[in-house]
């Protein structure tokens, strides 16, 4: 029997090895006019040919050693874990559950001490280099973490989540999203610059405006499906879009609005002056205070947006989206108006958009048309897809990737020593997202968390596998 | 009949002139019959009779083309369900429905679907959702009462072990099951069942008419189903109404219904050289004629029956013979009919392009014989004429008029044509 194990093994490397092999040689085929040679002009204007070996053999060493630890180590541990999958008892799938909870609570605590957590290991990391506690030092070395990764994937969970109950709960493919976000954005920069209302007040306004505008949307898709639907509200956005830019007198076109207000604790304005946050608590001056609060701020919208989702998930009306998901012919049979079923669905989507829109006004202080292109309702969509449609913590997971990811992707400067000074990787943040899409996809069609929570259970809460749910027809 | 229909108070839908076309198609043609309250009323037909036309119709998922609905709950509120939105007819009338291939939630589970199917009441226990939000009790106690109910039919229809699992996991036979019981949770009135049975192996099938009648006796709601399985029609229903080619050509209870010779003929079909002849027919005549010509078959077809079961009732015989009567002049001739064919031989009259066999036999009813005469029509008798074909420009967009001339004027060359039997 061991001997037999052993000399599969073996077999699985040689297999391996003549794979990556092979694979090299299509990729040294492939790349070998596309990178291998690269025509230049040279000063005197001639056509130069310049030849990069180096290049071509790291792209061609990439593909086969990439394609010898596919066929070596993952293919056969996939396997493996299949077969250990169907072997596996209820009970230990009882503990998949709990380990579930305990993971979302230890995510869940892990948001909430995010800054402290980012301050807490610069300030031992600079203990660490210099030997002498700043606790100072890691506040202001954690301005970049808490913004550029903590804000920033917030704000795309939120909308995430926002889009979520139009997309994954009712089935209605919404391609032009990022108005709503406009309209809130909007909403806050005009009316605080021209009347100075609050951002707490404007906050509620902003996604009552977009709401409103979730409905106007609503009525004429009312009769779309599928294809029709996601055209139509494509093209909604980009009417949202063109009217931002053309309407100079009101939205200064494409020069944006500047000098937005900025949101107050409780009045608290986070100034450096006598009156400002940090001389109010006695501490030293910094801009750190203002994106710590945002982070809270944010992460407070999202939460608020995920326990509504939750809640009316077990109301009647979350329960009418997603049997209208399921079959609309059979809802309208039970008594169920699919008229106002569907539009509330947009506006209650399109809400949690606009308060999102209002946070990023306030946090950018600037908006421009240029914020909401086609491209964010895309990327907003690919994560509520990656995700998997209506799952709360898939969604925030494909966030955390995707967002989190394209920040990523711009500290890694030492990718310059292989790929050559001016390689400059955040340039490459699509082809990362379409990498990501085309693996989860092969890898899980559902999304990273397919599988759909009952809303209500006679017995015990038995998770629906993605087979049986349906993606709703538009 | 219709007055019958109207003054009798125990009905609780009543279907008067009801007709349905889709274009050029007649689905339902003047369709009148009545569902007793507490009543299963069966209807059956051949497939395409139009049945499931008539369900969307009372459901308001068709507007019907022409008639009356009347649906009468039993508080005495009536309802004009052709008046209606589809779910305003389940909301307010009282109406269920099912469907012929199923319509479940399949990714929701049992139990959610049972819930769903009490969205009007939950919705406003929770106050259009906005109480229940904010966690009012009203919400939470209207919950769990619609739990208990939806408990109440799983275990009525023997899935109370799987109300966990989604609806798309369950076998077939269950899944008809709990599409009855969904509909049961909307408290209906009238439950219209689309075959119910289809798909059902004996047993099942025996169940389902337990079902079916504990829910007449112990809720009170009357029933319509559609059913092919004779078994489950004649067992549990109390009166049966027999739908062909969307006319009603059968009402009464199962066992007077199985004796109609029409519903025989409906059933047994006419034989294969008649329907190769019917479609000769109709694609000489061209497809407005169908109903004439399945008019002429069904006849035969009833005479060949009481020829061969003479015990059955003779009502429908007498109409049949009664029919062709003789070449009297009908009503709403044109100008120069003449009461019989001079010489006594009329002309062939499908020699022009566009007239039939079947056209044939009514404009010699309507006492036109003759090329001469068709040549001779002035357009008031072309009007005439196209009442009773039941045509539109037909005549004058084939130049019948035209043709007629030039082969009357033939036949006068050759006075004894040759008479082919075919249109061309």
């Amino acid at each position: 029997m061991a001997d037999i194990q052993s000399s599969g093994q073996d077999s699985v490397y040689v297999k391996a090895a003549r794979e990556a092999v092979i694979t090299g040689i299509i990729a040294f085929g492939l790349f070998f006019l596309v990178i291998g040679f690269r025509t230049d002009q040279n000063i005197n204007n001639e056509l130069v040919l310049a030849q990069r070996w180096g290049l071509l053999a790291i792209f061609v060493a990439v593909a086969a050693i990439g394609r010898f630890i596919f066929a070596a180590f993952i293919t056969p541990s996939r396997e493996q874990a299949k077969l250990a999958k169907s072997k596996v008892p209820a009970a230990a799938k009882i503990d998949r559950r709990s380990l579930k909870a305990t993971v979302s609570r230890f995510g869940l605590a892990l948001l909430f001490t995010y800054p402290f957590v980012v301050i807490l290991i610069l300030a031992l990391i600079q203990f660490a280099v210099t030997g002498q506690w700043s606790f100072q030092s890691g506040v202001q070395g954690s301005l970049k973490y808490v913004d550029n990764f903590g804000i920033q994937i917030l704000i795309y969970v939120m909308l995430a989540w926002g889009l979520n109950i139009v997309v994954g709960l009712a089935g209605l493919l919404d391609l032009g999203y990022v108005a709503f976000y406009a309209v809130g954005a909007y909403s806050y920069a005009l009316l605080s610059a021209h009347f100075g209302l609050s951002f707490w007040l404007l906050l509620p306004m902003a996604g009552i405006f977009a709401a409103t505008w979730g409905i106007v949307l609503g009525f004429p898709v009312l009769r779309l499906r599928g294809d029709y639907l996601a055209i139509v509200t494509l093209a909604f956005g980009e009417i949202i879009r063109l009217v931002l830019i053309n309407w100079t007198v009101v939205t200064k076109g494409t020069f944006g609005i500047s000098g937005i207000a900025k949101a107050t604790l409780f009045g608290i304005p986070f100034t450096p002056g006598p009156t400002g946050f940090a001389a109010m608590f006695g501490l030293p001056n910094s801009g750190v205070y203002y994106k710590i609060f945002l982070y809270y701020l944010i992460l407070f919208l999202a939460l608020l947006t995920a326990w509504v989702t939750i809640r009316l998930r077990r109301m009647p009306i979350g329960r009418a989206w997603e049997a209208l998901r399921e079959d609309e012919i059979a809802c309208r049979s039970l008594g169920i108006n699919t008229t106002t079923t569907k539009l509330t669905a947009f506006a209650t989507g399109a809400m949690f958009g606009g308060f999102a829109g209002s946070f990023f006004a306030a946090r950018q202080g600037f908006v421009s048309p240029e914020s909401f292109v086609f491209l964010e309702s895309a990327i907003i969509l690919a994560i509520v897809v990656l995700g998997g449609m209506g799952s709360l913590i898939g969604i925030a997971i494909a966030a955390a990737v995707m967002i989190g990811g394209t920040e990523l992707l711009r500290e890694l400067e030492f990718l310059k020593l292989i790929f050559g000074n001016d390689f400059t990787p955040e340039l490459y943040r699509m082809l990362l997202f379409g990498l990501a899409m085309i693996v989860v996809m092969v890898w899980k069609p559902r999304g990273f968390v397919g599988n759909r929570e009952p809303s209500a259970f006679l017995h015990e809460r038995k998770m629906i596998s993605s087979e049986f749910t349906k993606e709703g027809h538009g | 009949m219709v007055s019958e229909v109207r003054n009798n108070p125990s009905a609780v839908l009543r279907v008067e002139h009801l007709s349905m076309k889709f274009g050029g198609l007649i689905a339902i043609n003047d369709l009148n019959f009545e569902a007793k309250r507490g009543d299963i009323t069966a209807l059956i037909g051949p497939n395409g009779a139009g049945k499931t036309t008539v369900f969307n119709c009372i459901t308001g998922f068709y507007k019907p083309t022409e008639g009356m609905l009347t649906m009468t709950r039993q508080n005495g509120e009536e309802y004009l369900l052709e008046r209606m939105a589809d779910f305003v007819i389940t909301k307010k009338a009282k109406v269920a429905r099912t469907f012929q291939n199923i319509r479940l939630f399949s990714g929701l589970t049992v139990l959610e679907n049972l819930l769903v199917a009490q969205h009007n009441p939950l919705m406003l226990s929770s106050g259009y959702t906005i109480l229940g939000l904010l966690g009012f009790p009203t919400y939470k106690k209207a919950a769990a009462d619609a739990i208990e109910k939806a408990r109440f039919w799983l275990q009525k229809i023997n899935l109370i072990d799987r109300a966990d699992d989604p609806a798309g996991d369950l076998p077939y036979g269950a899944q008809r099951r709990l599409e009855i019981a969904r509909a049961m949770c909307t408290d209906p009135e009238l439950l219209c069942l689309d075959e119910p049975a289809a798909g059902l192996n004996a047993r099942e099938s025996a169940e389902l008419n337990q079902l079916l009648l504990s829910i007449r006796d112990e809720t009170g709601t009357s029933i319509i189903l559609i059913e092919h399985d004779m078994s489950v029609v004649m067992e549990i229903s109390d009166h049966v109404v027999v739908l062909e080619y969307g006319t009603k050509i059968s009402d009464g209870t199962p066992a007077s219904v199985k004796n109609d010779p029409k519903v025989i003929a409906a059933y047994l079909g006419v034989e294969d050289e008649e329907v190769v002849e019917l479609i000769e027919h109709a694609a000489a005549t061209g497809a407005d004629d169908i109903t004439a010509a399945v008019d002429l078959l069904s006849t035969e077809a009833i005479q060949e029956i009481t020829e061969t079961h003479p015990e059955a009732p003779a009502a429908a015989t007498a109409e049949a013979a009664a029919k062709p009567a003789g070449p009297a002049i009908k009503a709403g001739a044109t100008a120069n009919a003449l009461a019989a064919p001079r010489g006594g031989t009329p002309d062939n009259l499908t020699l022009i392009k566009g007239i039939g066999p079947v056209n044939e036999r009514r404009l010699n009813e309507h006492g036109i014989f003759h090329f001469d005469q068709i040549a001779a029509w002035k357009k008031a008798d072309v009007i005439a004429a196209e009442a009773y074909l039941a045509f539109d420009g037909r005549i004058a967009r084939e130049d019948w008029i035209g043709q007629a001339k030039k082969l009357a004027k033939e036949s006068q060359g050759k006075p004894a044509a040759k008479k082919t039997g075919g249109a061309k």
